[in-house]
């Protein structure tokens, strides 16, 4: 089979087009690499989601932890520390239970009837979970960047005479991006690698559609051999970091722009923020 | 001081080569009743008395090492035990990978198990199955969609929440499980018999461990042992082995029961 | 374990209960716990020291050992952590016994076999007349290895970037004073990196907590295998049979470690206030002024 051929087959088979049947003889280096290919599809479309509502939910968890009010403070406070303080693989396996334990014919809220069979598949359930894990992650850097706004910055809002929301939307929140961006890039990066345990926990996999790592997973135990698969699954990845290190870095030079030579690379310390 | 360590060293060498090593048989401890973690923590099972009348009756020491499924064949490639006796069916497919010794369990037939019993399985269902066994295999090519978990009985909490239409698996598994289900799970069609009745899986290098394994195999046929074991774990519908090695209902076979 | 527990299929209710969090395969579940914890006291100094190497080597004037330093510490940003948990393991233990092999064994003999890994029964690790507690503890060292390579390039990371904090003007001052690279690195360099490398080492260790879970992906019967075997339902061939109830096994997991990280959370601030006491940093400037 030509590899041409083969990405016909398995280009999109994680998503179910193409061969409905794995490759059961054909293991060549093409085969791996396109269908390990293939279920990066899975990992974008985590990380993807994951990162956009994540992005909003995180800011209105920061400003609720910010907030001078009790009653709003100390739920954040606590969904903040319940995502933060378990491991994300734990999570999966305790929500997926969950799900399942709802009611198959739905809830009834209002008269209408709302499905949940959905919840259990890995698509809704486990974005669901990584969207969960990045907003308490995610609200934890701004929130600590909201903390540092200088306090110059808003004494010369107050000295232009601007109040509410006004100074929140222009001074106060752009404030608190720039001085997040680098660690929520972090954040980005660590999440799109955690999207390879989605399959690995309780999630089960759809049709044999599953993530790169998952197909890395069939390969290495059909071939009894570890050592193609896998590190087809790590170039994958370091070459997805480094398009999302440009992609944060662009946002991060139009974020800096108004200061002079701030806008340069921002140094990545992946560490610092898990 | 180095006359002193040099003699310890071949003291040692000599004793590692006086005592034969213990054979290692890998098991999962969670595919009951083939084989199953006790309330106590060890291992047990059908595949483990049989194992244990095999290594008896080949004068092996034998000791038994836990091993998930999904990494199970990958270990013993690799050493980390010689043998697999995890209710592995003996297939084509593994016989390219590893060698197996004669069956010692008749083709067992697997089923289906659904909350209905006209449930369709085939075209347009999902069917549940675990990850890498021949029952997944099989509903891959059955036109059904494939629903995998990493283990059994994962399979069977996806029906009962309604996640997959069936799960597929070894009757002999799903039989307590329907039985005890209150009449919540109910079989769905005919049998299917897949593969080539449970072996155990040797490196296809060790064919020594092999034949010695065989011939008790063969000893424990010939005098009905192996069927009293059968008979030990599994329940009255099952499959023995009749005189000549193939498959008969219970009333044909010779049962020896088990000594204890 | 109680002298009633004899016949657990008669008992009801409480003491059924007792009976069943006392069984055999109960008590191997509470001992996970311990393997855990075991696993984060000797995987995190051994990560640090991987750390410490991996920093120095990347600062480190030889070519190649730079390059090796490098590679070492930009890995864990380009990989996800589990993707190296699914490989290194396998690859150690087949590097030692192949190591091995061309030294106790007939070196004419391939180690690969069609695709079977064999070496010759000197060079297995452990022995295969070692005791199985010995099994245990070498699948265990593997899993502390592959821990330590792992977060060694993380900890590298921190000591790298905490090095490179360290005031430039200090070691330009040790140069002028005649000292060798190595006086510089043990005298000026290392002691006061640690104040800016404390932050980032605190939050490695809560990561390092986080990923114990991956443990039972490596083989190790951790809480996590437990929680799946024992949660699983049990048929009436058991003698404690009971329903799904994995729910409750994984909510018992996760307070375990909001409990660990809560902890950790509250010396490690301790620590940091301990560590910031006098230091010429923001943070032990804000110190001072809040006492005086």
């Amino acid at each position: 089979m030509s590899c041409g051929q083969t990405i016909l087959d398995y280009g999109l088979r994680a998503i179910g087009i193409g061969e409905k049947l794995l490759p059961r003889t054909e293991f060549d280096l093409c085969t791996q690499v396109t269908l390990i290919g293939s279920g990066l599809i899975w990992n974008l479309y985590f990380g993807f989601f994951a990162l956009l509502f994540g992005f909003f939910l995180a800011n209105a968890l920061a400003m609720a932890k910010a907030s001078a009010r009790p009653w709003i403070r100390k739920p954040a406070e606590g969904f903040i520390f319940l995502f933060r303080g378990s491991p994300l693989f734990i999570q999966f396996f305790l929500a997926y239970q969950l799900f399942v334990l709802l009611p198959r014919a739905g809830i009834e809220i209002f008269g209408i009837t709302v499905a949940t069979g959905w919840l259990t598949k890995a698509w809704a359930g486990a974005l669901i979970v990584l969207i969960l894990n990045t907003t308490a992650y995610s609200a934890e850097i701004f929130y600590g960047a909201l903390q540092t706004v200088p306090k110059g910055d808003l004494e010369a809002a107050d000295a232009y005479g601007m109040t509410g929301w006004k100074r929140f939307r222009r001074i106060v929140w752009p404030t608190m991006m720039r001085l997040a961006w680098p660690a929520y890039t972090n954040e980005a990066i660590f999440l799109f690698h955690a999207t390879t345990l989605v399959f690995f926990s309780s999630f089960p996999a759809f049709a044999q559609q599953g993530d790169a790592l998952y197909y890395a997973n069939y390969f290495a135990d059909k071939t009894f051999n570890p050592f193609v698969a896998y590190p087809i699954v790590a170039v994958y990845f370091i070459l997805l970091t480094l398009v999302l290190i440009s992609l944060f870095g662009l946002v991060n030079r139009r974020l800096n722009r108004h200061l002079p030579g701030a806008a340069k690379r921002i140094r990545y310390r992946p560490q610092l923020i898990r | 001081m180095k006359k002193l360590m040099l003699a310890a060293a071949t003291l040692a060498l000599t004793a590692g080569m006086g005592l034969a090593a213990p054979v290692r048989i890998a098991s999962e401890g969670a595919y009951p009743p083939y084989n199953l973690i006790n309330d106590k923590g060890d291992l047990d099972g059908f595949d483990i008395d049989v194992g244990n009348e095999i290594c008896k009756r080949a004068e092996l020491e034998c000791v038994w090492v836990k091993n998930d499924w999904d990494s199970i064949l990958p270990n013993l490639k690799s050493s980390n035990y010689d043998a697999i006796m995890a209710g592995m069916s003996i297939t084509d497919e593994r016989k390219q990978e590893i060698d197996f010794t004669q069956n010692y369990l008749p083709p067992a037939a697997s089923a289906y198990a659904a909350l209905s019993a006209d449930t369709n399985v085939g075209e347009g269902a999902v069917v549940a199955a675990q990850t890498a066994t021949i029952q997944a295999a099989h509903v891959a090519e059955s036109g059904a969609t494939l629903l995998e978990f990493a283990t059994p009985d994962e399979t069977v909490a996806a029906v009962r929440n309604g996640e997959a239409q069936a799960a597929f698996a070894d009757k002999d598994f799903l039989e307590p499980v329907v039985a005890e289900s209150n009449g919540e799970l109910s079989w769905v069609g005919e049998d299917v018999a897949l593969g080539g009745g449970l072996g155990v899986g040797i490196r296809k290098s060790d064919t020594e461990l092999r034949d010695k394994m065989d011939a008790a195999i063969t000893s424990m046929k010939e005098d009905g042992t192996l069927n009293g074991l059968i008979e030990k774990w599994f329940n009255e519908t099952g499959m023995y082995f009749g005189p000549d090695g193939t498959g008969v209902p219970k009333a044909e076979a010779k049962i020896t029961p088990p000594a204890s | 374990m109680f002298e009633y527990c004899a016949d657990p299929k008669s008992l009801e209710g409480l003491v059924w209960l007792s009976c069943y969090l006392t069984s055999g395969t109960h008590m191997q579940f509470y001992a996970s716990f311990g393997t855990v914890l075991l696993l984060l006291a000797i995987t995190a100094p051994i990560a640090l020291l991987f750390g410490f190497g991996g920093a120095l080597a990347a600062r480190s004037q030889v070519p190649p050992l730079r390059w090796f330093g490098k590679i070492y510490t930009a890995m864990v940003r380009g990989v996800p952590d589990i993707v190296f948990f699914m490989f290194v393991p396998i690859a150690l233990d087949q590097l030692f016994e192949y190591l091995r092999s061309r030294v106790y064994c007939d070196t004419s003999v391939p180690v690969r076999q069609g695709s079977d890994f064999v070496v010759c029964a000197a060079a297995k690790l452990p022995r295969a007349t070692s005791p199985e507690w010995m099994h245990d503890a070498y699948g265990f060292f593997l899993a502390v290895l592959a821990f330590s390579i792992v977060f060694g390039a993380f900890a590298a990371n921190v000591l790298y970037g905490a090095m490179n904090a360290v005031p430039a003007a200090q070691l330009e001052t040790a140069e002028a004073y005649g000292m060798t690279r190595r006086q510089m690195n043990r005298r000026i360099l290392i002691p006061q990196m640690w104040a800016y490398a404390v932050p980032g080492l605190s939050n490695l260790w809560m990561i390092l907590i986080k990923a114990t879970p991956l443990l039972f992906l490596l083989g190790v019967e951790d809480i996590v295998y437990w929680a799946r075997q024992l949660g699983a339902s049990k048929t009436s061939s058991f003698a404690y049979p009971h329903p799904d109830w994995r729910l409750y096994y994984f909510l018992a997991i996760l307070i375990f470690y909001l409990l660990m990280t809560a902890i950790s959370e509250r010396v490690l601030r301790r620590l940091m206030r301990h560590l910031t006491k006098g230091q010429a940093t923001l943070a032990g400037e804000a110190m001072r002024k809040a006492a005086a």
